[in-house]
């Protein structure tokens, strides 16, 4: 299954709704990317608020898919990180450091938009 | 008292079964959302150990009852290449695969009891339970 993406204006509107297998992960960063490229958009909001688990393996792919899509000049803003998923990422060791979030996707929309300065 | 269920891990798709089993034993318990996800986690870890280092293994869930109190265990089993300094894996940190995969102190952290034991060539056990506060 593949997850889909919607273009909202400047953005790109990511919502997963449901657990990630490594395979959906990894086509996830392909399609996510070739979006960013079609569509020349400034910002990504990617909401996680039915995710309720997120290994290491998923953390990877998602701050991978963070870095390469700042490297094509879109910037990630990750929404809605259920406490459970925070707790576990943070007992695990994963910080993801450096990553643009907000507590919903109102708000993370809010903040791509000052990102972006406009 | 204890009831097993096992998952025998070959590729991607046996890891999301094993993570899917330990949710489902947690859910059952009685488990919060917070341990059900630190439990979902810890399979997760284990079992994609097995897959990137032993290729092949068994992750297996315990239901545990001590005195009562319920708890969970996860055996992750593989006759894989076996760990030859468990010290260094222990460590915050280690990977020889460029971060995927995890980290055996994040799974340590995520449950209550954590045993390890490994013979290279031979392969490798690890144990995690976590008891229902």
């Amino acid at each position: 299954m593949r997850i889909p993406i919607l273009k909202l204006y400047n953005c790109l509107l990511v919502s997963i709704q449901w657990e990630l297998d490594d395979q959906t992960a990894l086509q996830f960063q392909e399609d996510l990317l070739q979006k960013i490229h079609e569509t020349s958009v400034s910002g990504v909001v990617i909401d996680l608020t039915s995710i309720d688990f997120i290994d290491s393996f998923i953390a990877k792919v998602l701050g991978d898919v963070i870095d390469m899509s700042n490297l094509m000049g879109a910037k990630v803003v990750i929404t809605g990180i259920q406490p459970a998923v925070a707790i576990t990422l943070i007992e695990l060791g994963i910080g993801l450091n450096n990553v643009l979030t907000a507590i919903d996707l109102e708000k993370g929309l809010e903040k791509l938009q000052q990102e972006l300065g406009e | 008292m204890s009831i097993q269920s096992c998952v025998t891990i070959i590729n991607e798709w046996d890891i999301v079964a094993a993570r899917q089993l330990g949710r489902n034993v947690a859910k059952e318990l009685g488990f919060g959302t917070v341990d059900q996800a630190r439990i979902t986690t810890a399979i997760s870890e284990l079992a994609r150990n097995i897959y990137l280092y032993a290729g092949k293994g068994q992750i297996c869930i315990d239901k545990l009852f001590d005195g009562g109190k319920p708890g969970v265990k996860i055996s992750a089993i593989d006759s894989g290449p076996g760990i030859s300094d468990i010290r260094q894996v222990m460590e915050d940190g280690y990977s020889t695969s460029g971060g995927l995969g995890a980290g055996l102190p994040g799974v340590k952290r995520l449950m209550d009891q954590f045993e390890i034991e490994s013979i290279p060539g031979d392969g490798t056990k690890i144990k995690a339970t976590k008891w229902l506060r």
